[in-house]
């Protein structure tokens, strides 16, 4: 039965106020097309659960969509801070945002914990450190096994997870490459899931290199088609970072007036992905394909019968 | 580049010039440039490397070309022995991924080849740091009222924690070098090397903590009472210039070595091949 749907349907439908979300992907496969949507739909109250809000929750919580952030680094890599969340956490500006902080291997902790359906996820993290005092939800542990004291995470069980992929068929078998970042358990742990990805391919094409599957379409809800979806992040093979939006945003971000302005102009005034890429042009979309092709060898599973 | 750097308000005054630094046009060089350099070749000899954002980023790219050919780089975002063909922006960049090693989930890097021991150096940068090398990157005031909210630990924490020993990069400065820090975000050598070393051995850390400070000035490693020693002091720094942009009084090496100015290819490397933007050297 097919998954496929358009993302204004499968966030009208998936996404609620008040939903833990969590766009997932580290740097890589960012799903911008998922939040713009969220924006434009003008959901509110959501907890966005991501290890590096990026500039997709800085948008996000510009927007007015959150009101509570878990992560693990609060950053534009490379360029510096994330001004309109800093506005909300250091001026309240326009209103306060409450933060639930960890670290990257806590994040992908409690995701692997909500995925496997764990009390809590065990580290050896924290040691001396004032993060256990920022956020209590981080507690020392004893081994049942032994004197080593440990640190546990809770399970993190997003309501929806997004995920950008490269293909998938139209059931959600989904199969990525590249950085796989913590796509895999936060799609796991989440009650429901949807699926964006570049291309769509036959069942067959999945088949052929199950080693590749990270997500089977047992778990997915929805399946959207947005080619260009992730831009600004990239998809490996596909299209690279934007760098130069990531600059840029630091500037555009800097006051809330030219944030808001941002938003209007690219967000709020397009129908969706594909006016977005229109948008862009063709010559900013060509100068962000990869300078050149490097195809993995294929592999023979064998047939046994 | 070289015009570029010409006109670079952050050149030494006094540094190397003439003949004996090699060609035209590379005999000048930045602090930031000496920073990125003597981190690099704080890389010899070291075998797997977990490549913290920013500065580190730069250093250990620049120790891979010269120093450490072998060198395996980590990046926390999923990539064993990477060998990028560019200078990543971001540590998620593409270019670390095609014909790295081996690219895997983010549960693997940290369980497995971090939290297993695999890492030798954890190369990170701060905002904060104490004379006993604990580091804070999560907040500039109170936690709850931050003056300034930066990014938070991201891995650092447990790799200052996993790795077996952690070097540090950063700018020295009064704001940056500090008595106290506001927020222990990594743990270096707690309050003196002997507490540190107990609680790391009762509490079962793989690491042996901070073994290395670079910055625009000059070159720490730790005494045996687990604090900061300057050892080399760069072209160009003076020992006042240390001492007012550090917010303790620095113990210094008797006697104190000067650090080997970049050889022109070091620059060529840096300024041509891996920012030729000036991202980083700025």
């Amino acid at each position: 039965m097919s998954k496929v749907t358009s993302m204004r349907d499968a966030v009208a439908a998936l996404v609620h106020d008040g939903d833990v979300v969590a766009i997932e992907g580290f740097t890589h496969l960012i799903c911008f097309a998922a939040g713009h949507e969220i924006i434009r739909q003008r959901k509110r109250d959501l907890t966005l659960a991501r290890l590096t809000p990026d500039l997709i929750y800085d948008q996000m919580v510009a927007a007015g969509t959150a009101r509570k952030l878990v992560f693990s680094w609060l950053g534009n890599p490379g360029v510096g801070g994330l001004h309109a969340i800093r506005r909300r956490v250091e001026d309240a500006d326009p209103a306060s945002l409450e933060l639930e902080e960890y670290s990257h291997f806590g994040m992908v902790g409690r995701y692997t914990a909500g995925a496997s359906n764990m009390p809590f996820f065990p580290l050896r993290s924290y040691f001396e450190t004032d993060l256990p005092k920022a956020n209590p939800l981080i507690r020392q542990l004893r081994s049942p096994y032994g004197d080593d004291t440990v640190y546990a995470v809770p399970p993190l069980k997003p309501d929806v997870t997004v995920v950008h992929a490269q293909r998938a068929d139209v059931g959600g078998n989904t199969q990525m490459w590249g950085l796989l970042g913590c796509q895999k358990e936060a799609a796991f742990a989440a009650e429901r899931v949807i699926v964006v990805v570049e291309e769509l391919v036959e069942e067959t094409v999945i088949r052929a290199d199950p080693n590749r599957t990270v997500i089977p379409g047992l778990i997915v809800d929805a399946v959207v088609v947005e080619p260009f979806g992730a831009h600004p992040s990239y998809v490996q093979g596909a299209y690279d970072r934007d760098n130069h939006f990531y600059r840029d945003w630091d500037a555009i971000s800097r006051e809330a007036a030219t944030t808001q302005a941002w938003l209007d102009e690219w967000v709020y005034a397009v129908s969706g992905r594909a006016e977005y890429v229109d948008k862009l042009g063709a010559d900013r979309v060509a100068g962000l394909r990869p300078s050149g092709h490097a195809p993995s060898g294929s592999v023979d599973y064998g047939v046994y019968k | 580049m070289s015009q570029r750097h010409a006109s670079s308000p952050a050149r030494v005054p006094g540094a190397p010039s003439g003949p004996a630094s090699g060609a035209p046009g590379v005999a000048d060089f930045s602090r930031s440039e000496m920073m990125i350099v003597a981190a690099a070749r704080e890389l010899a000899q070291q075998r797997v490397c977990f490549v913290g954002v920013g500065l580190p980023n730069i250093a250990v790219n620049l120790a891979r070309l010269t120093v450490a050919p072998t060198l395996e780089l980590v990046y926390e975002s999923g990539v064993f022995g990477a060998i990028p063909a560019r200078l990543p922006l971001s540590i998620g960049d593409p270019t670390i991924v095609t014909g790295a090693t081996a690219a895997v989930s983010m549960f693997e890097l940290f369980s497995f080849y971090l939290q297993g021991g695999l890492v030798d150096v954890g190369f990170l940068g701060a905002a904060q740091i104490d004379r006993y090398g604990n580091i804070n990157s999560t907040v500039i005031g109170d936690y709850d009222h931050p003056t300034t909210r930066l990014p938070g630990s991201g891995g650092a924490c447990e790799i200052a924690i996993n790795a077996r020993q952690v070097f540090v990069i950063m700018r020295q400065s009064k704001r940056s070098f500090v008595d106290r820090i506001d927020f222990r975000t990594s743990p270096g050598n707690l309050g003196g090397a002997e507490s540190a070393a107990r609680l790391r051995r009762e509490e079962g850390w793989l690491g042996r903590g901070p073994s290395v400070v670079v910055t625009d000035l000059g070159i720490y490693h730790f005494d045996d009472s687990g604090e900061m020693r300057l050892d080399s002091i760069h072209p160009g720094a003076t020992i006042d210039m240390v001492r007012e942009t550090i917010g303790w009084e620095p113990k210094v090496a008797e006697p104190l070595e000067t650090t080997t100015p970049p050889t022109p290819e070091e620059l060529r490397l840096i300024r041509e091949q891996l920012d030729p933007e000036g991202a980083y050297t700025k």
